[in-house]
């Protein structure tokens, strides 16, 4: 997947319009992909990762989109969340996240949300950061946990804002 | 005594001796329950649990889209075939007689070809044998108007329960049925075992009957067959689909008519 897009296009005789600005970004985005493919090592300590994934703070503003987003996230699909009240379509298999800055400690949500199943095994929260002990993971997932490094530590600063309000 | 209250106690009776013949006949319906299965006066059909606009589609005729689908298959009852030249009419005449209740015990073991075979597996097994034809692709629309034609002659019957020979398939069909798979490590055990009624995001997760298929889903806007909700919800889990057709498919069918046993079939229904 090396070829350039001037290699590209000495294949056609008509300039191939938007098609290989498109193929830019796919083999970009690809190469991103492949970037976000490997899970890093991580400590558990005390039944949480105290360290950031990335070595860096995430950015909250940036982890409440990809919470409300049932695409991305996926969080939706089975937690309900009263504090994203513009999200409609919330499921009701899981706590309400609200609260949940108070309940856990920044590293406990961080392994939540990496490995839920190290808190109960039979849970059907998935593991965000795992790519191992899968079986038949469809082909366009395969190798590449569900959020990136990065994802996950703006979903952690996100939730850590999540203070339960005191009546 | 409607066959499915007859079913239920049977199973109910089940312990005593004056019922073990009916405990031969019955006794994969017998087996029991393990933890986690749904109890048998428990269970409820997709039907059951969707709106009212949806469930007054599937009760009127003229309202359910399917209806087209089925007109579709009793022309093709009749429409001769392949070198043969003969029509499924030509073996089995009236489907409405012939064809009752075959469906509510499908899939079947076919012993000639020593594998479990589902109702499009019957229909593409008599278009190379008898008809001598191509066998159609799945989800192609003559052999969904076929089956649902096929399925239509068995609405409102009993499912009935699994012969013996179809004890290690329904097994089979119980182990995919319970294993976790995909990026999201689900298994099917845990949403319609564990979590039915609960809803996953918008949807109410149903208990995940096939007594309604092949139907008409609004969200696919056609008619679509068991294999494909199957595959829908593998997609969901980001997990590899199976080849449609296959013998995973046809496990997992089997497995599911064993669940549903002594359940009304509807078909073809409509789901949202
Ligand atoms: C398929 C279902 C599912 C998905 C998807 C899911 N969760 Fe969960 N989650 C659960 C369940 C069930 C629990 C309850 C505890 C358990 O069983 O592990 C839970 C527990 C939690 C908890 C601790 C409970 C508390 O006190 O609030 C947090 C925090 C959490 N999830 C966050 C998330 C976030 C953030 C996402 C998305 C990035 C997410 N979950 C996606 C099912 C899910
Ligand atoms: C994460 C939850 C989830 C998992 C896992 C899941 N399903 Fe489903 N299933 C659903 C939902 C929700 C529906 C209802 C249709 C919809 O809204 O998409 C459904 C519908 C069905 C239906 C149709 C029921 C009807 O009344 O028409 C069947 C059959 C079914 N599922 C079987 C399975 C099998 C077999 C598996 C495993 C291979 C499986 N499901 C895995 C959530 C799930």
């Amino acid at each position: 997947m090396n070829r350039t897009p001037s290699g590209l296009r000495s294949h056609s005789q008509k300039p191939a319009g938007t098609l290989v600005p498109g193929l830019v970004a796919l083999l970009a985005s690809l190469a991103a992909a492949q970037a976000q493919d490997r899970v890093k090592p991580y400590a558990v300590v005390r039944e949480a990762i105290p360290l950031s994934l990335t070595g860096k703070p995430g950015d909250p503003a940036r982890g409440r989109a990809i919470v409300a987003n049932r695409q991305v996230g996926l969080c939706l699909l089975c937690h309900s969340a009263s504090i994203i009240p513009e999200e409609q379509f919330q499921g009701d298999l899981a706590p309400d996240l609200a609260g949940a800055g108070s309940r856990w400690k920044i590293g406990e949500l961080r392994l939540r949300i990496v490995d839920a199943g190290r808190f109960n095994a039979n849970t059907i929260m998935p593991a965000y950061y795992k790519t191992g002990g899968l079986t038949r993971v469809g082909s366009s997932f395969a190798g590449k946990p569900i959020l990136s490094a990065e994802q996950i530590e703006d979903v952690v600063a996100y939730l850590a804002t999540l203070r339960e309000v005191k009546k | 005594m409607t066959a499915a209250r007859r079913i239920f106690h049977i199973l109910h009776a089940a312990s005593l001796p004056a019922c073990a013949a009916a405990i031969c006949i019955l006794s994969l319906a017998a087996a029991p329950l393990r933890a986690g299965d749904i109890p048998l006066n428990q269970r409820q059909s997709g039907y059951d649990t969707m709106g009212r606009d949806t469930r007054a589609m599937q009760d009127d005729d003229t309202a359910n889209p399917a209806t087209l689908w089925l007109l579709d298959g009793e022309a093709l009852w009749s429409k001769k075939e392949g070198a043969a030249g003969k029509a499924c009419a030509d073996c089995h005449t009236d489907a409405a007689t012939s064809m009752k209740g075959v469906a509510a015990r499908y899939p079947a073991f076919n012993t000639k070809q020593n594998k479990p075979l589902d109702i499009e597996g019957r229909i593409n097994n008599c278009r190379t044998e008898h008809q001598q034809a191509q066998p159609l692709p799945f989800e192609n629309k003559d052999l969904l108007a076929l089956t649902a034609y096929v399925a239509r002659q068995s609405r409102g019957m009993a499912i009935a329960p699994p012969p013996e020979n179809m004890q290690p398939v329904v097994d089979q069909g119980r182990a995919i049925f319970e294993k976790r798979q995909g990026q999201l490590n689900l298994s099917c055990a845990q949403c319609h075992d564990d979590n039915w009624g609960r809803k996953l995001a918008g949807s109410a997760i149903p208990q995940g009957h096939p007594n309604g298929y092949p139907l008409y889903r609004l969200e696919w806007q056609s008619v679509g067959s068991l294999q494909r909700r199957l595959r829908n919800c593998l997609i969901g889990m980001r997990a590899e689909g199976y080849a449609l057709g296959s013998p995973e498919y046809v496990a997992l069918e089997a497995f599911l008519m064993w669940r549903a046993r002594g359940m009304k079939m509807e078909s073809p229904a409509v789901r949202p």
